[in-house]
């Protein structure tokens, strides 16, 4: 079992904020020239989950991928680069924000279509299982992913073949602007869950060790013949569905609902956790390599339009 | 390659399969029935008892994830064959298919493949109506990043389903229920059919027929009856629809300067669209014609399914116009066993 370091989950939690507010920054400049998912809000549910997996094991994220890709320490100037569409990016440009992939760190292309990976997953936990390989599959999902008729498909075979992954519910209550109350009946999506046979708890918690434990305990559960387990971990996005601005003036949420998420910021109470020097370091370390990862971008070159057909066939 | 020996299509497929199994331990089938005592047209027949029930499985009916988890376990170094047993389901796996098996070596930058085979059961017996019958192999030709295959002979499916399970990227195995009693000479050892070549199957000079899977059989068919009042027609098969073996066609349509296209599909936007098209562009002086399904959904009474599909008669009936004949020429009957053999149920 590990346990949870304190000072690491302040890092990451660092550098995803620094990364996200960077973009917002630099969006008016155009330089990204496609659409973003931000991560502000729900990085405690990246990092804590991060935090308790091994280098083997495999991760399934999606459009909203930024916190997922960084927190499992995915190459910062290589996604940099591909959010600029540079060739020097992980996907030389033909990836983006939507796509973001890092193979090295066993972090597998993401999908823009809600849910769509979703199965991938649970069929790379069927070749896990079929080769006896170690690495548990982590599939990170939203909400709105559960509404799909192919998210149910895809937990029934792995309850029913009791595959090694983690499913990972970033419950953020929003389908774009759209409430889960309008979507469904009740909000209990670990029952549901449950009813396929699949262990499922909701972590409730707003600090980056609750989704740590929770994931710990999952992972180990897991690596002992569990099957597989899902987390519904309640959390809050802070920025609008797409793009870098906020989405107060769209009137879909209250005030105080988004105004209390800001307040229980736990990137705060990382912070005072630890001593005020290594604050300092951290912060002045990760700011340096973004900075670096910005000036890599820039001063890369775009692909050649030869490239366009390249990679469409093996 | 010496040693043949005759089989049908469908026993064909299963050798191919079983080989190849047997050859590569990450190459495993699913889908519905699979591992029952039919096995798909005996195709897939027992294949758990000899690998194991994690190389051949039967499944919930999920076809979406199903087929995203065959994606999933390419990704993880598998060779997975989805075995559908019509290929109207496939519309149900299409994000799957277009959005997923199709991308995600292009948005990888070739990092990723996804090795996956979906083979499809297409075609007509009788009654099988709107959604029991359809092809629809112009949909997928129509997306980079996947291949379309759609063998005739039990030669080409035996060697095309090796080529397809070893082909790094995903492919649609194309199969018409009406040519698993096919029979033809097939070599014993494990071979490839390579991807986009096609086939002469009867040299001609008046006139090319390039047909589709089971329409090729059609084309063979109509063949006979126009060389009794002395047409010479050329038979292609394509066998490979994705990619196309485009010079073949070209070659033959430049010495027989008309080319009939029998799809077994609809016309608009098909793979007969594509073909003259190339034709169109790349040949000069060409008397192109094409048939296929008629433009509605399938029919289910005999007498209408009869008028819907192309028959070996309407097709030798269009060469023989195109070739000047007398249009009022009809062939005799010509038999197709295989479809008034059949009985049913299924």
């Amino acid at each position: 079992m590990k346990k949870f370091d304190v000072k690491k989950a302040y890092s990451l939690f660092y550098l995803i904020r620094k990364s996200e507010e960077k973009i917002i920054e630099l969006y008016d400049t155009d330089k990204i020239k496609s659409p973003v998912h931000l991560s502000i809000g729900q990085e405690p549910v990246a990092v804590g989950v991060s935090l308790a997996l091994d280098k083997k094991d495999i991760i399934f994220s999606n459009y909203r991928g930024h916190a997922h890709y960084l927190a499992r320490e995915g190459n910062l100037k290589e996604m940099w680069a591909e959010l600029y569409g540079k060739v020097a990016g992980s996907s030389r440009g033909k990836a983006g924000s939507m796509h973001l992939s890092d193979w090295s760190v066993n972090f597998m292309t993401t999908s823009a279509i809600v849910a769509t990976a979703v199965p991938e997953a649970v069929g790379y936990a069927y070749s896990q299982k079929y080769q006896n390989n170690e690495g548990v599959v982590i599939c990170y999902h939203g909400d709105g992913a559960v509404d799909e008729g192919v998210y149910w498909e895809s937990i029934n075979f792995a309850s029913l073949h009791q595959l090694p992954i983690l499913f990972v519910c970033e419950n953020n209550k929003y389908a774009i602007y759209t409430h889960q109350d309008k979507r469904m009946l009740g909000d209990s999506i670990v029952s549901r869950a449950n009813s396929f046979g699949l262990k499922s708890f909701r972590v409730d918690g707003i600090r980056t060790e609750d989704f740590f434990n929770a994931a710990n305990d999952s992972i180990n559960n897991i690596k002992n013949n569990s099957g597989p387990i899902l987390l519904e971990c309640m959390t809050s996005r802070w920025r609008d569905h797409v793009g870098p601005g906020e989405d107060r003036h769209i009137n879909f949420r209250s005030d105080k609902e988004l105004n209390d998420a800001i307040t229980n910021d736990d990137l705060k109470n990382l912070e005072s956790l630890i001593n005020k020097e290594d604050v300092v370091t951290i912060q002045k370390d990760i700011d340096s390599q973004i900075n670096d990862a910005i000036k890599y971008s820039e001063d890369s070159s775009f692909p050649g339009t030869k490239e366009i057909t390249d990679n469409v066939y093996g | 390659m010496d040693n043949l020996k005759e089989i049908n299509y469908g026993e064909a497929i299963y050798e191919g399969c079983y080989q190849e199994m047997e050859n590569d331990d990450s190459v495993f089938v699913y889908g519905l029935g699979v591992d029952d005592t039919k096995g798909h047209y005996g195709t897939s027949k027992d294949l758990h008892k000899v690998f194991g029930a994690k190389r051949n499985f039967d499944i919930p009916l999920s076809e979406d994830a199903m087929t995203g988890i065959g994606i999933g376990a390419a990704l993880g170094g598998l060779k997975p064959i989805y075995v559908h047993q019509r290929m109207d389901f496939l519309l149900l796996c299409m994000n799957q298919l277009v959005n997923m098996a199709a991308k995600l070596r292009y948005m990888s930058s070739g990092v990723h493949s996804v090795p996956l085979v979906v083979r499809a059961a297409i075609g007509r017996s009788w009654g099988q109506g709107a959604q029991h019958s359809q092809a629809f192999h112009s949909y997928f030709m129509h997306v980079p990043g996947i291949k379309v295959v759609a063998p005739t002979t039990p030669h080409d499916a035996k060697g095309c389903l090796i080529a397809s399970i070893r082909d790094k990227n995903p492919v649609i195995f194309v199969e018409h229920r009406m040519l698993y009693s096919n029979v033809g000479y097939v070599p014993e050892e494990l071979y490839e059919v390579e991807f986009g070549k096609g086939r002469v199957l009867i040299e001609g000079t008046d006139i090319t027929l390039v047909g589709v899977s089971y329409t090729v059989t059609d084309c063979i068919r109509a063949s006979l009856a126009l060389k009794e009042i002395g047409i010479s027609a050329e038979v292609i098969d394509p066998v490979s629809l994705s990619p196309i073996d485009y010079e073949l066609i070209r070659k033959s349509a430049n010495k027989t300067k008309k080319v009939l296209v029998v799809d077994n599909g609809w016309l608009t936007c098909g793979f007969a669209a594509e073909v003259i098209a190339d034709l169109g562009i790349n040949c000069k002086d060409l008397d192109l014609d094409r048939m296929g399904y008629l433009e509605s959904p399938c029919p289910t009474t005999r007498v209408l399914e009869d008028g819907f599909y192309p028959s070996p008669e309407s097709v030798a009936i269009k060469a023989n116009t195109m070739c000047g004949g007398d249009s009022n020429w009809k062939p005799e009957n010509i038999s197709r066993k295989e479809i008034n053999s059949f009985k049913g149920p299924f």
